[in-house]
């Protein structure tokens, strides 16, 4: 029987499982040297804001690998040994492999500030950050300030968690905007808004210089770059970004970039050795979107996808349109399609925001073909199907204001907007669309 | 702010502490003349009994209320005794007239019942003279303290949004030892109300003249139990306005239950009763209303002319007709967390532990076992309750009629509904009884299961697996599990409370009611992948 074994016990290393399981009795090892189970990486912050025990996490019950048959092995592979296709443990073990999946994610950058070692810096993508960051920031005794360095994604979330517990937080960015890479100017300042109104010291277009000891290894304060503003803190959470986790693989055979080189199959350079999630790197980058795509959803889509390559049907890794979702403290966001921060030469945008400041759409469409190519909508819950059904029949921007309440996915009872929105877009647009009323046999045709 | 919820934590405990001192306050004994009352009003047959209970009662000993239930427990066991030594001797003489006669004698009730009624008259004291002062310092306290503890959550929940930091962080909502306390508290609450209500016929003291005003009649450990349920749910839905406050599906729903519980389970029925009819809580469905076709229910309601007859065809309906229509268009959501008194506890005062229920697979198997099996022990009640009601019988298919009724009302009714079901929510979570026990629930959950239009819509491919809804699902359900494979959630069990939907980061679960096709949807790769992919996979 085939051995299939798959390091890294995340999302993409455990969908692949999940799936091959489901196609095949291939022999099936899950390998991983962080936890003895998967668990949600995403939900690493709720632990500690105490909306959830660390076991809640956990997508599956033990019970479940044991009944389908899918072995989990704890410890730390240093190296691979592809000739004899071989694991070597970090503790003296091997484990063989017919075909490997490497699925091993990512770890937080460090770009080599002085201090960067010291006790009380941590990033947050480990279980073990989280233990770390409990024993650190207990409290607001032990911990009287934190500073947050680097303002995307984790780092807000590092910044909510913080505050959750009343410690007080220097959130440095080195843009002059929140995540004004990826967020237009409206979305990035509504998130500053909302930072702000929990009282975070936000510190916008700065970096960090360095990290200063006490005498005992511990942090001290921090030092801004621009300033040479010093700031005094117990924990420094490093939050500027995040990079393939493939430093065991650097002496291997296997072609390495950034991260692990696939092709559109996700088949490294050599046979029967394969890369999903976090880190692996597309030869060349697939539509819009990046080589490394270090989210949930791409690790779940190629591990979907690489099972069946595994089980026999050899399939591309096809991903379909791209859609995100985060929250920044109370404020919801979903993205479908694309946004990006600049608008570009072909495209229009329509923005509207809500008076009190915390929910906005914002639409991206063709300025000349009127197609539509993605929204922002953030504190406004928007249905996936729709969208997606929306990009793939290609259509308009006008649809898709028209067809607003088929769209809409809050709760029921909630205020709409769609009547205020459509009237703002007519009003720039010198357009009259009308709304149409909320259709079941709209939202459920699968064309 | 702070400072006041602490100020309100101590009020509340003081409340607290002098409304279960009044149970050992007062003194109770009986003059001739209103035990010779009681007597005649009883018709009670024994020689004896007369005696025992003068020797009992009519005293000028100060009795403390523990005192004159265990003489008067005494007395009528006396009684009982002697003619039960009667039985036995003309059972051995063979003598089967004389023993035959006897049984006229015997008194029946529960002793602790008998107990209360005759310590309703024969207490005495601080509290019966003072009920309005004392209803000041037990409940005004109570819920002016609560208020003050809950009021300033507004600002330091911080702003708006889902606020459920620390909670497993703190003793009382992640079974600590305040938990458990708690617990203690709530069971042995329970457990004196259910079967020892004399223990606590100083409460009903306190509420004679709020009882008097609404429905005539002096208050009864009933009437105590439906003001304080309603004072509860009152001051913990303010909990609930302020913790939800951006979330209008929940403040309308809070609101509602708290309509339901307050107009229809209390107040209606009270001063139906004021009116000389049936008090009757006309959404209290059967087989939920256990004891609807119970002969003494339906005898008074015969004996009740239009009032009566309506209530009978109503019940009817609302249990053949209403609960599964409205099921099949909005889910037993309509029900469950929207109008039920149960529920409706479960909402406001049990919500700071919904977190609490298993979501393990085992529970779930136990969580079918379990419900259906009280469905069938309620239906199999009542079709020999009315089989013998309209034949006459004591018993139908060998199973005594008063038999099956004292066991369900014991087993069902008191333990599993009141005991389990409210006194462990701080460990087992808030839908104990919803979950595993409501024969209602799981019929509404047949109905919403295999006939109905509402589900849970799982929003496309977005779920992070993160496990929050599954977390904060009070009917045990493993949401996430459906989530994550971007299957709607469609469940016997759920009761469309909404918290999983509020606490979901992503957006990704919508309650909804929608045309049935397409409900249930399994899908194995989610939204989002390569088309091909989803249809080879999923359409397979
Ligand atoms: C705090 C936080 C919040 C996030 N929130 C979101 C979000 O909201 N939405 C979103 O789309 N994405 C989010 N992400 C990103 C998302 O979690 C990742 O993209 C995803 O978890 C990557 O999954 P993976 O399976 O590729 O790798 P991982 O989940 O990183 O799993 C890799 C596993 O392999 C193990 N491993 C690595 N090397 C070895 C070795 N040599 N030997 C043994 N084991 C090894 C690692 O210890 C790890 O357990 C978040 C990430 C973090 C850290
Ligand atoms: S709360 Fe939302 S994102 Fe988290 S597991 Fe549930 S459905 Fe998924």
């Amino acid at each position: 029987m085939e051995h299939i074994v798959i390091i890294g016990n995340g999302i993409s290393g455990v969908t692949a499982a999940r799936h091959i399981r489901k196609n095949s009795d291939k022999q099936i090892t899950i390998v991983s040297a962080e936890t003895d189970y998967f668990f949600s990486r995403t939900a690493l912050m709720y632990v500690y804001m105490g909306h959830m025990k660390f076991e809640h996490t956990q997508p599956y019950e033990s019970w479940f690998w044991k009944k389908n048959k899918i072995e989990l092995k704890k410890g730390f592979v240093k190296t691979v040994d592809s000739k004899n296709k071989t694991l070597h443990f970090a503790n003296g073990d091997t484990l063989q492999y017919d075909k490997l999946i490497i699925a091993t994610g990512s770890k937080p950058n460090k770009f080599g500030w002085p201090g960067q070692e010291l006790n009380g810096v941590m990033g947050m993508y480990h279980k073990q950050d989280l233990d770390n960051l409990e024993k650190y920031a207990p409290d607001n005794k032990a911990c009287k300030r934190a500073v947050i360095v680097g303002g995307g994604l984790i780092g807000i979330e590092l910044v909510e968690m913080l505050h959750s517990r009343n410690i007080p937080v220097t959130f440095l960015v080195r843009e002059q905007s929140f995540w004004n890479g990826v967020l237009p100017k409206g979305e990035s300042e509504m998130i500053n808004r909302e930072i702000k109104k929990n009282h975070i010291d936000l510190r916008l277009g700065v970096n960090l210089k360095e990290i200063k000891s006490d005498k005992n290894g511990n942090v001290k304060s921090i030092v801004i770059a621009e300033t040479g503003e010093e700031i005094e803190c117990n924990v420094v959470g490093l939050t500027a970004g995040v990079s393939p986790n493939v430093d065991f693989l650097k002496n291997s055979d296997l072609e390495i970039g950034s991260g692990v080189k696939v092709n559109r199959f996700l088949e490294t350079n050599l046979k029967d050795i394969y890369a999903i999630g976090d880190c692996a790197e597309q030869h060349e980058v697939i539509g819009s979107r990046r080589s490394i795509e270090a989210v949930w959803y791409t690790g779940r889509m190629m591990g979907e996808t690489l099972a069946q390559t595994i089980c026999g049907n050899r399939i591309e890794y096809k991903p379909g349109h791209w859609f995100n979702s985060a929250k920044f403290i109370d404020i919801e966001y979903q993205t479908y399609g694309w946004v990006w921060a600049q608008t570009k030469e072909n495209e229009a945008r329509f923005y509207w925001e809500h008076k009190d400041g915390n929910k906005c759409i914002h639409l991206n469409y063709d300025k000349n073909t009127r197609e539509f190519i993605g929204i922002n909508n953030f504190g406004i819950r928007m249905r996936h199907d729709f969208f997606d059904r929306v990009l793939n029949e290609k259509r308009s921007v006008d649809y898709v204001l028209e067809h607003l309440a088929d769209a809409n996915f809050d709760p029921e009872f909630y205020t709409l907007h769609e009547a205020e929105i459509a009237a703002k877009f007519n009003k720039e647009n010198n357009t009259n669309i009308q709304l149409k009323k909320k259709s079941w046999a709209r939202i459920f045709s699968r064309a | 702010m702070k400072a006041i919820k602490h100020t309100g934590i101590v009020i509340f405990l003081i409340g607290l502490a002098i409304f279960t001192g009044t149970i050992f306050t007062g003194s109770f004994s009986l003059t001739s003349d209103e035990l010779n009352t009681f007597i005649n009003q009883k018709k009670y047959k024994s020689e004896i009994i007369k005696d025992e209970l003068k020797k009992a009662t009519v005293t000028s000993e100060d009795l403390n209320i523990f005192e004159f239930s265990s003489r008067v427990r005494a007395a009528y066991k006396a009684s009982n005794d002697h003619y039960d030594a009667q039985i036995a001797k003309y059972n051995l003489e063979k003598n089967w007239d004389k023993k035959g006669e006897q049984y006229q004698y015997k008194i029946y009730g529960k002793p602790h019942t008998v107990s209360f009624e005759l310590a309703k008259i024969a207490g005495k004291g601080y509290i019966k003279d003072n009920a309005g002062l004392v209803w000041w310092l037990t409940f005004g306290l109570g819920i002016i303290g609560a208020l003050l503890f809950i009021l300033p959550n507004y600002k330091l929940l911080g702003n708006a949004g889902i606020k459920n930091n620390g909670i497993y962080l703190e003793s009382s909502t992640n079974r600590g030892f305040l938990a458990w306390l708690v617990l203690i508290y709530l069971v042995s609450f329970y457990l004196v109300l259910y079967f020892m209500p004399d223990y606590v016929v100083n409460w009903t003291f306190i509420f004679d003249p709020i009882s008097k005003s609404l429905n005539g009649g002096p208050a009864s450990q009933w009437f105590v139990y439906g003001f304080l349920y309603c004072a509860l749910m009152l001051v913990m839905a303010t909990r609930m306005y302020i913790k939800y406050r951006h979330n209008k599906y929940q403040i309308l729903r809070t609101t509602s239950v708290l309509f339901f519980q307050i107009v229809f389970a209390f107040l209606i029925p009270e001063i139906m009763t004021s009116l000389n009819m049936p008090g009757y809580d006309f959404k209290n469905a059967f087989p939920l209303d256990y004891d609807f076709f119970f002969e003494w229910n339906l005898d008074s309601l015969k004996e009740s002319g239009a009032i009566g007859l309506f209530i009978l065809v109503w019940g009817i309906i609302l249990t053949l007709v209403i609960v599964p229509v409205m099921v099949y268009f909005f889910g037993k959501r309509w029900y469950c967390s929207w109008v039920c008194g149960c529920g409706g506890l479960a909402e406001t005062l049990g919500d700071p532990y919904r977190q609490h229920s298993n979501k393990s697979m085992k529970a779930w198997k136990l969580e079918r076992w379990i419900i259906h099996f009280v469905l069938l022990f309620s239906l199999a009640m009542t079709a020999v309750t009315l089989y013998c009601y309209f034949t006459g019988t004591q018993s139908f298919l060998g199973i005594n009629s008063q038999w099956i009724k004292d066991t369900y009302s014991f087993l069902i009714g008191a333990w599993f509904a009141g005991v389990i079901g409210t006194g462990f929510y701080p460990i087992f979570g808030n839908r104990v009884w919803c979950r595993f026990g409501c024969p209602l629930a799981a019929y509404l959950g047949l109905v919403q299961r295999f006939k109905s239009r509402f589900r849970i819509t799982t929003n496309g491919g977005q779920c992070i697996s993160c496990g929050n809804c599954s977390t904060y699902c009070e009917q045990g359900i493993d949401v996430r599990a459906y989530a994550q494979k971007g299957e709607n959630i469609v469940r016997s069990s759920c009761v469309g409370c909404g918290i999983c939907s509020a606490v979901c980061p992503r957006g990704v679960l919508k309650l909804e009611n929608g045309p049935e096709e397409g409900r249930i949807n399994p899908t194995d790769v989610l939204l989002g992948n390569d088309v091909d992919l989803m249809k080879l996979v999923n359409d397979k």
